[in-house]
């Protein structure tokens, strides 16, 4: 039991192995994965009734035209051929030809990749240290006005759909108050300040979908690690509260935080759809949404092969973090 | 010989009390969920809702699709919700739409847990191959947010209720799937199940009248777990337009008609009200099933 609140490096030569072979197994999990995802992800985007060219042309267009361009997307060729000729694509970074605007997908998805992060990292930057303050404050006050203020406030935003809470800020911060631009892009060539400040209104509505689970999942670890005997200890080794909180408590709450932390990045991405079509925010999520609309299929399954990326990475890094941060978590020992 | 009275006699009172003991437990369980608080304003909230999504028809006002030439007039006495760009009664649309939400979800959420509990019941009972392979396509489906694999699906089903019923319903599948497994895990080495097993009892019947019914709990827990999301999906799905579609009075569909009219910012009426609807029906739902874990954890 001594010394599990240690947060020294394990030693490498004996740990190292341990770690890069946990590491690799997770991320032959991810390969598969997203092999069956992006079966699925094409499955679904073309074995669709009706036919791809007429649902981009519309009911007007001639025969010959419908079968011209469904030959020119290559859409008439064997589905399997389709398939790998899509998939080889993307992992070279070729995501195809948009059927509704004939661009490069790539060169759509990528600027608006880069909006999606912008607001994500706004979003997170106020919503990690935020949940962790509001955890760990109710977990050392468990059964607290507090504690039950924050939790129940946390549980019920978490619980409530993204654009119902948007609305509401809307009204109250945009229009009544006036404190905040209630349009989400900033105006063409603004400085990195003011486009945060209109990233600000729909990453609050992000931030209260997220704050009440990173906030119960670190006031969970919060009350097992204040009840653990390397707390007492702490304790009656005579360190005072602010020492054994920042020290212990708090550390070792860290780690389950940020697997958790993780698994938003998916939830997020979830959010960011529905707000980014609220807000007409160029985002993935909104490519995605008007992807869906319009039929444009490469479009569609790019994007969303692409969310499926950016998720399974964040958890594998979510699992280098937490066996580098934490010696005690080791693959065989977890098994 | 005296043996085998003693276990005879060991057997017979014990046959008898498992009914008695049965119906103690469930109420004491009752008992519990009576005094908590949680539970209770759940319930009322929820309550509230249900009895709108029957009632709103003989109740309300106003006919909820009847557009008037009195549009976007701020709430009154005549309107007390006031009205929107239709000259639609907002407070009567708001009490009416009660019912595609709550039509809606708890379908979907019948469809997941159902067929979420037998692949459970069978993944977890038989293991091997069929569980690693289910497994890997849970993980894969887990992958993405709700919302994303929904679009993908209703984009290629088309949009209607009964579509938006049956994607959810299999999206909550494996996730249900999931839970339901591994509390058959853990159910799998009791006495009681080897016991059937070696009265040649057959899977099916050992699955469903032995296990099913002693993992009831955590299944009723996952559920309501499961109605609050359908509820968030729903509501989401609705906004983007993959759901109930105009001129119903949802209140997804309502908020999604009229947002765009805020930027004059005198309008909120058209939108608060739903959001509020859609806001206490989610807190109900998780009251519920916060205090039913509560009770079930026990």
């Amino acid at each position: 039991m001594s010394g599990r609140w240690s947060t020294q490096r394990p030693d490498a030569p004996q740990t190292g192995a341990q770690i890069y072979r946990f590491l690799l197994k997770r991320l032959g999990y991810a390969l598969i994965t997203l092999f069956i995802l992006s079966v699925l992800v094409f499955a679904s985007a073309s074995l669709l009734p009706g036919d791809i060219g007429r649902n981009i042309l519309g009911g007007l267009a001639s025969e010959r035209d419908v079968a011209i361009f469904n030959h020119n997307a290559g859409v008439d060729r064997p589905i399997v051929v389709q398939y790998l000729d899509w998939i080889s694509g993307f992992v070279r970074g070729d995501l195809g030809t948009s059927l509704q605007y004939n661009v490069p997908v790539s060169s759509l998805l990528g600027p608006a990749f880069i909006n999606s992060l912008k607001l994500a990292a706004v979003a997170f930057v106020l919503v990690v240290p935020l949940s962790i303050l509001g955890g760990l404050v109710a977990g050392l006050r468990r059964g607290s006005l507090t504690d039950r203020a924050i939790t129940i406030t946390g549980i019920s935003f978490t619980a409530i759909p993204e654009f119902v809470t948007a609305i509401v800020l809307i009204l109250v911060l945009g229009l009544w108050l006036g404190w905040l631009p209630v349009s989400a892009t900033a105006p063409e060539g603004s400085n990195v300040a003011t486009q945060i400040e209109y990233l600000l209104l729909p990453s609050f509505a992000l931030v209260l979908i997220l704050f009440g689970y990173i906030a119960r999942i670190t006031r969970a670890s919060v009350i097992e690690s204040v009840d653990a005997d390397y707390t007492r200890t702490a304790y009656l080794k005579g360190l005072t509260s602010r020492q054994v909180v920042g020290g212990h408590v708090l550390r070792n709450s860290l780690l389950p935080t940020i697997a958790v932390v993780a698994t938003q990045v998916g939830y997020l991405i979830g959010g960011l759809l529905v707000i980014e079509k609220l807000f007409n925010y160029n985002g993935i999520g909104l490519r995605i949404y008007t992807a869906a609309q319009n039929k444009d299929y490469t479009m569609l399954q790019s994007g969303v092969l692409l969310v499926g990326v950016v998720y399974l990475v964040a958890t594998l890094v979510a699992d280098v973090l937490y066996s580098v941060l934490n010696p005690r978590i080791r693959y065989g020992s977890a098994e | 010989m005296s043996a085998m009275t003693d276990d005879a006699a060991g057997i017979e009172p014990a046959a008898g009390f498992i009914p008695k003991e049965a119906s103690i437990a469930r109420r004491e369980m009752l008992r519990q969920l009576a005094r908590s608080k949680t539970f209770l304003i759940g319930c009322v909230l929820v309550g509230f809702w249900v009895f709108w999504a029957i009632a709103s028809t003989w109740l309300i006002p106003h006919d909820p699709l009847e557009q008037t030439d009195a549009i976007l007039q701020s709430p009154s006495f005549a309107h007390w919700f006031g009205t929107d760009q239709f000259g639609r009664d907002i407070f009567s649309r708001v009490l009416a739409g009660a019912a595609s939400t709550l039509r809606v979800a708890p379908l979907a959420t019948l469809l997941g847990v159902t067929a979420g509990t037998m692949v459970g019941l069978v993944t977890g009972y038989f293991g091997g191959i069929v569980d690693e392979t289910i497994s890997r396509i849970v993980d894969a489906v887990l992958a993405l947010p709700l919302i994303v694999i929904a679009v993908v699906a209703l984009t290629a089903l088309g949009s209607s209720d009964v579509t938006l019923i049956v994607v959810i319903g299999l999206i909550f599948t494996p996730p249900v799937a999931r839970t339901v497994r591994a509390t058959v895990l853990g159910e799998r080495q009791l006495d009681y199940v080897q016991a059937a097993q070696l009265r040649g009892e057959r899977a099916p019947y050992i699955m469903l009248s032995e296990i099913l019914p002693n993992i009831s709990g955590p299944i009723v827990v996952e559920a309501t777990v499961r109605l609050g999301y359908a509820i968030f999906a729903v509501a989401g799905l609705t906004f983007l337009g993959f759901g109930v579609q105009p001129p119903s009075p949802d209140w997804s569909l309502q908020i999604a008609e009229n947002y765009t009219l805020l930027s004059a910012g005198t309008y909120w009426w058209t939108v608060l009200f739903a959001g509020l609807a859609i806001a206490t029906l989610v807190i109900g739902v998780n009251l519920v099933s916060d205090g039913l874990q509560q009770v079930v954890d026990q």
